[in-house]
């Protein structure tokens, strides 16, 4: 008896049109003529903001006609908290630790983020220490990998496949492990300051590093294993949540949601920030845009994540234990705090330290937008400062905010079942969407 | 294709009605000058290849007139440039044309303007709160809007008192019990 069995793959292009032009016609799954003409009453189901598919407090009302959606209402804010109106009212520095609580799956990466936006409107972004580039850059790969285990996780669970949500969490809790040594914290990281980072790296950590990295890729390949040829898998997601490439951009999608569909933009090539010039990654694109081309995407985002962080371990500016005292924050003392040590003993410490920690860091007026490629997306701070230690206003940008905002366009016509599916794929956050 | 040349490639075509291009730490700044030719502006910059709308946030600036700016972020996925609209609009108007024609992305983005500050868009196919919920009578991010909240007189919709925190089981008051003591569970570990 065959244990396993061929899946038909085609030409991926011609697919993609055929399905392109069937999402155009209204009809999302073409093979399943007898589910299209079933008439009748509509149903409305209420899905969420308390259920498993929606991770966190997601709210659909849809519209039901038998098993097949007509209409879907996102209804979003249940964990809205204010994070603008606050921004207005405390220091730069003071912010970071709300950062944190956006995406709250990949705090570092929303840490450095904020710390490059606010350091771009003081100007300061391009003269970073190359040690605290380094270091940032493996927070934000790493960030990035946590993220996609989680996405990939819940993505597969929610599809029935229980055993790769084990696999991705236990390779999580040595991100956590990791996060803990290194910023004392294992979800609530706060771990830039602007004009750098809060500490350096702890005696070890870059061995336990790259003792992860070794053991990410092989439970990788397991859940490889597991879903990307498993026939339950590719009939659940293949064809199913196909959004156009068209459609991606008009809804301003980002991250692997907008790659899934072919669309070549990823912050890190088209404005290298940090060292990101130097290091060699590849960004996977989609071709079909849907469920299952999001599950690649993320799969082999990991990969390339697993493959900057040791060339950033290798190329380190100073090594593991910095013996050379490379610096890891910018010189400026109206910017970073100084050394404990000079405050208690020099006059112009002291005044900075005083300076910075009840006044904030002094900020020219100004207007920047700085988006990051974070793993849900672009992440993007709008700062308009009129000077001084607080923004007058700060927007962000969430990913997880416009990649929702297509669900209302890109729900109707499928069934019930793979709306599941589809939110899985779309791998969003509430904490960064209702901000 | 530079910024700058997309700045002038819209001063040429619209004149006075856009201003001559600012650049502050390497982005391009545009002002228009009247909000009621803000679609027409955009469509004519996504023409030029902007065809990716990264955010809209709106300013309050209190105390100043105009009271509100909003600034549309563009970019283009094919020339890579980053491109920044500004408008204002007045307190007494607070209303300016939708741009969901132009990008559909702006859809929830004018919402969330709506529903924080108070702006509304003409045009918009489903001008409705967001984030708050229906019935809300506050624009919170608006900067007459207290930080503690603001009381109200429809207690069906929202809290009547200013900080609905008061009494709760995680707020310190000087001179009373220490945050341990009134935690709930601490009843339960003695007992």
């Amino acid at each position: 008896m065959a244990t396993s069995q061929e899946i038909q793959v085609g030409d991926p292009a011609a697919q993609a049109d055929a399905v392109t032009a069937a999402v155009s016609a209204g009809v999302n799954r073409p093979d399943d003529e007898d589910l299209q003409d079933v008439g009748g009453d509509k149903m409305v189901l209420n899905m969420g903001p308390s259920h498993p598919a929606t991770h966190g407090v997601l709210r659909v009302v849809l519209e039901l006609d038998g098993e097949i959606i007509t209409k879907a209402t996102p209804d979003i804010g249940y964990l809205h908290r204010g994070d603008e109106k606050i921004a207005e009212n405390m220091t730069y520095t003071q912010f970071i630790p709300y950062t944190d609580r956006l995406d709250y799956l990949a705090p570092l990466a929303n840490n450095v983020a904020y710390a490059l936006a606010v350091e771009k409107l003081l100007g300061i972004d391009r003269q970073l220490p190359p040690r605290c580039q380094f270091i940032r850059v493996i927070c934000c790969e790493l960030a990035r990998i946590s993220s996609h285990l989680l996405g990939v996780g819940c993505f597969a669970m929610d599809c029935g496949a229980m055993t790769v949500f084990l696999l991705t969490f236990t390779e999580r809790e040595k991100i956590h492990n990791l996060c803990e040594a290194l910023t004392g914290a294992r979800f609530t990281t706060s771990y830039t300051r602007i004009g750098g980072l809060a500490r350096d790296l702890p005696p070890g950590w870059v061995d336990q590093c790259r003792q992860f990295l070794r053991e990410v890729v092989i439970n990788l390949d397991e859940v490889d294993q597991l879903l990307t040829r498993n026939r339950i898998w590719v009939d659940r997601t293949k064809d199913i949540g196909v959004i156009a490439k068209a459609d991606a951009i008009d809804f301003a999608l980002t991250g692997p949601n907008l790659r899934g569909s072919g669309v070549d933009y990823d912050v890190r090539k088209a404005h290298p920030y940090l060292c990101y010039d130097q290091l060699k990654f590849d960004v996977p694109l989609g071709s079909m845009g849907d469920c299952y081309d999001r599950y690649l995407a993320r799969m082999e985002e990991v990969r390339q994540s697993v493959k900057i962080v040791h060339q950033c371990l290798d190329q380190l500016p100073g090594g593991a234990d910095n013996a050379a005292g490379e610096p890891i924050n910018v010189s400026d003392g109206k910017t970073v705090l100084p050394p404990k040590q000079k405050v208690m003993t020099s006059m112009e410490e002291l005044i900075h330290q005083f300076m910075l920690v009840t006044q904030g860091v002094n900020v020219p007026p100004g207007e920047v937008y700085f988006g990051a490629e974070n793993p849900k997306g672009e992440l993007g701070f709008y700062i308009h400062s009129r000077g001084g230690g607080t923004p007058y206003r700060l927007k962000i940008r969430a990913p997880s905010f416009v990649n929702l905002s297509i669900l209302p366009h890109l729900l109707p016509g499928h069934l019930m079942s793979d709306a599941v599916a589809i939110l899985g794929s779309l791998d969003f956050v509430m904490g960064e969407c209702d901000r | 294709m530079t910024p700058q040349r997309l700045a002038e490639l819209l001063q040429s075509r619209y004149g006075a009605l856009v201003s001559a291009p600012t650049e502050f730490r390497g982005e391009v700044t545009v002002r228009v000058a009247d909000a009621e030719q803000m679609p027409e502006v955009c469509a004519y910059a996504k023409k030029l290849g902007c065809d990716f709308l990264l955010d809209i946030t709106s300013i309050d600036n209190y105390g100043e007139d105009p009271r509100w700016t909003i600034v549309y972020e563009l970019y283009g996925l094919e020339h890579r440039c980053h491109l920044r609209l500004k408008v204002d609009v007045g307190e007494t108007k607070s209303e300016l044309p939708s741009v969901t024609g132009v990008w559909r992305t702006a859809n929830w983005h004018e919402r969330e303007i709506y529903d924080l500050m108070g702006i509304r868009f003409r045009g918009h196919p489903d001008l409705r709160r967001i984030i708050m919920w229906e019935g809300y009578p506050h624009f919170p991010l608006r900067k007459d809007f207290p930080l503690a909240g603001k009381p109200t007189d429809v207690p069906d919709v929202a809290f009547t008192n200013a900080s609905p925190m008061e009494g709760g089981p995680f707020v310190t008051t000087p001179g009373g019990k220490d945050a341990i003591e009134r935690e709930p569970r601490a009843k339960e570990l003695k007992g």
